[in-house]
């Protein structure tokens, strides 16, 4: 059981490999680097935290934060800054799907409470844990920017909204049977209309 | 538009579906270029960049545009802070950070109608004199953002951006950044330091950023709502978009209702619209009737909470928000009934603003973790009287005394609630003195 959400920790550690961009991901950085002035290569290092963290298993090690430095020609200290200020870097393994559920005032209004409960109970995870069989990794977060869609979580990328104690656990099921989602809106209205 | 609310209680109308500048809020049409096309995007762009750069500039401030972000300032006097002719590389810098909970309207417009947003930061740039120009988004619109980029993608390929963009003459780059889930790069001076590869903390200002501002050369920092109608404006007309709502807050806003409404949703009204009328209207009313309602935020969580009777009349528009002790901020309306504690919806707001703190001014780093503690114990009813007051107290000692508005921003909520709502505070805690 860990003591906090991975993305807000500030202990980084080892893999353990060593950390080294792959093809594409070297393709990408050059055409990332060249949106900022010349002299200006820092301004990349979030991009660049996004592709190491997408290349490695979502999570940023200390060899991540080698590899980039070295890339940007910046201070180690100075990503590290970066990587542990920005939530979204996570600072320790997560499951293959990290379920952030949205816990500010809109979402709770609207029962966001048992969203929680329905997630904690079904992927077997304390908030801030990971699940025995590394497939979830459930966390609390601020608001999402979806109000208007609360309550939803965020998986990944994708955005799970209207939700309700059994819609919630269908998600989950799904993830766990490896069948798709819908993605959005969980009661079929089109993104915020009034329906 | 033909009616211009002035009092709440008359006889009103929605606002006319013509006049909606996102004809594509929800996504029912193609939100790219073919959709953008036939929506009037990019119609006669060339025609708009031949004006006077300072004529743009002079249509905007007299269509009485204010700041769609929060602090609503005219932008169109924001733009003319910018130097002229100084030689130096000028930026826009468009803020899609939207963090600030209860809002979601920047988010629609960027994944259903992009291309509002392209062509305004093409048309702003201009007016600004800034060849480039960087969308910061938040990081975890990660659909936004792939729209976005589709959009912009197809910008340049029809040469509407770029080099000699849409046959102007004028050579425009946009490019998007992404943020990665920090509400205080949201602050403009943050978000320029995360966009130069730094922590997102807040810079002292002056120099303010038109003068010194990304790479430390003369930068606009604006909203994308302020900066996607700007292409409908110019082609309207500034008199189009003062007819609709009141002096001085003109024009169609989009507004987010969440909370305890039966149809919570996002909606572009006229500005103006009586906050009542837009929930009866367009969320089919509170959960559980009008007379279940509780309070309104309604100005995203910053801004402090409207009692019952209040809501009944004032008018969602930034003068008569504030004459009423609250803003219109970013539109984000959060409607609380009598089923939930309000307490632990400002608690819940206060988690937010501790966790959101940059850490770097003081009152702001420690006064958000103790007004946080302090509203945990309120919300179990063990905070007396007096305690409360010392509270309110602490409240005044962070806001103000910091580098940015997020420590006004925490403490005006729980102001808000103890203005509002100290007596059933106080009988909380008696309730619970009683109890044990």
């Amino acid at each position: 059981m860990s003591s906090n959400h991975p993305g807000l920790s500030n202990n980084f550690s080892r893999s353990g490999e060593k950390f080294s961009w792959s093809k594409d991901n070297l393709r990408s950085i050059k055409n990332i680097i060249s949106k900022y002035p010349k002299g200006r290569e820092q301004s990349a290092v979030m991009p660049l935290l996004y592709l190491a963290q997408e290349q490695n298993n979502n999570w940023i090690s200390i060899e991540c934060i080698e590899t980039i430095a070295e890339t940007l020609n910046m201070p180690k200290i100075r990503v590290t800054e970066v990587a542990s200020f920005y939530s979204m870097y996570n600072t320790r393994p997560v499951g293959e799907n990290l379920i952030q559920i949205c816990r500010t005032s809109p979402c709770w209004l609207r029962g966001s409470n048992k969203i929680t409960k329905t997630i904690c109970k079904e992927t077997k995870c304390e908030i801030n844990d990971t699940s025995d069989d590394n497939k979830f990794t459930v966390v609390e977060v601020e608001c999402l920017g979806a109000c208007s869609n609360g309550p939803m979580i965020q998986i990944n990328n994708d955005f799970f909204e209207d939700l309700d104690e059994e819609s919630t656990k269908i998600i989950i099921d799904n993830i766990k049977e490896g069948k798709p989602n819908v993605i959005g809106s969980q009661k079929g209205r089109r993104s915020s209309e009034n329906a | 538009m033909s009616l211009v609310l002035k009092k709440a209680g008359e006889v009103q109308k929605m606002l006319n579906e013509k006049d909606k500048i996102f004809q594509n809020l929800h996504g029912f049409q193609e939100p790219f270029i073919e959709g953008a096309l036939k929506r009037g995007s990019w119609s006669n762009t060339k025609e708009i960049l031949s004006k006077d750069q300072n004529d743009i500039i002079e249509l905007v401030k007299s269509s009485q545009l204010r700041g769609r972000g929060g602090a609503g300032f005219s932008t169109g006097l924001k733009w003319s802070f910018m130097p002229k002719n100084t030689g130096k590389q000028h930026y826009l810098v468009v803020n899609a950070d939207e963090s600030e909970p209860g809002t979601c309207k920047d988010r629609e417009i960027i994944r259903n109608d992009p291309h509002t947003l392209v062509e305004g930061c093409l048309i702003a740039s201009y007016a600004i004199q800034a060849t480039k120009c960087y969308i910061y988004i938040r990081g975890e619109y990660h659909h936004e953002y792939v729209q976005l980029e589709k959009a912009i993608e197809e910008a340049y390929e029809r040469g509407f951006i770029g080099k000699n963009a849409c046959g102007s003459g004028f050579d425009f780059d946009l490019y998007v950044h992404r943020g990665a889930g920090a509400y205080i790069c949201g602050e403009e001076t943050a978000l320029l330091e995360s966009l130069e590869g730094k922590k997102g903390q807040p810079r002292l200002k002056p120099p303010f950023p038109a003068g010194v501002g990304l790479y430390g050369m003369p930068t606009t920092i604006n909203n994308v709502e302020s900066i996607a109608v700007v292409p409908t404006i110019l082609r309207r007309g500034p008199d189009w978009f003062k007819s609709i709502g009141a002096e001085n807050n003109t024009g169609t806003k989009i507004f987010c209702i969440s909370g305890n409404v039966n149809k919570p949703c996002t909606i572009e009204e006229e500005m103006g619209i009586p906050l009542k009328e837009l929930i009866e209207k367009h969320c089919d009313g509170v959960e559980g009737g009008w007379d279940n309602l509780k309070a309104i935020v309604p100005g995203g969580s910053s801004t402090p909470m409207l009692p019952k009777n209040i809501c009944e009349s004032v008018l969602m528009n930034f003068d008569d928000l504030k004459a009423n002790g609250s803003g219109l901020g970013t539109a984000g309306v959060i409607v609380v009934n009598k089923n939930n504690d309000i307490a632990e919806v400002i608690e819940r707001f206060a988690h937010f603003y501790k966790h959101e703190s940059c850490g770097q001014c003081t009152p702001c780093r420690e006064g958000t973790g103790w007004m946080h503690r302090m509203m945990q114990r309120l919300v179990r009813g063990e905070i007396s009287p007096e305690q409360i007051e010392l509270l309110e107290n602490v409240t005044k000692q962070v806001e103000g005394h910091t580098i940015c508005a997020l420590g006004d921003a925490a403490a005006w909520p729980i102001q808000g609630l103890i203005k509002n709502f100290k007596s059933e505070l106080i009988s909380k805690y008696n309730k619970k003195l009683k109890a044990s």
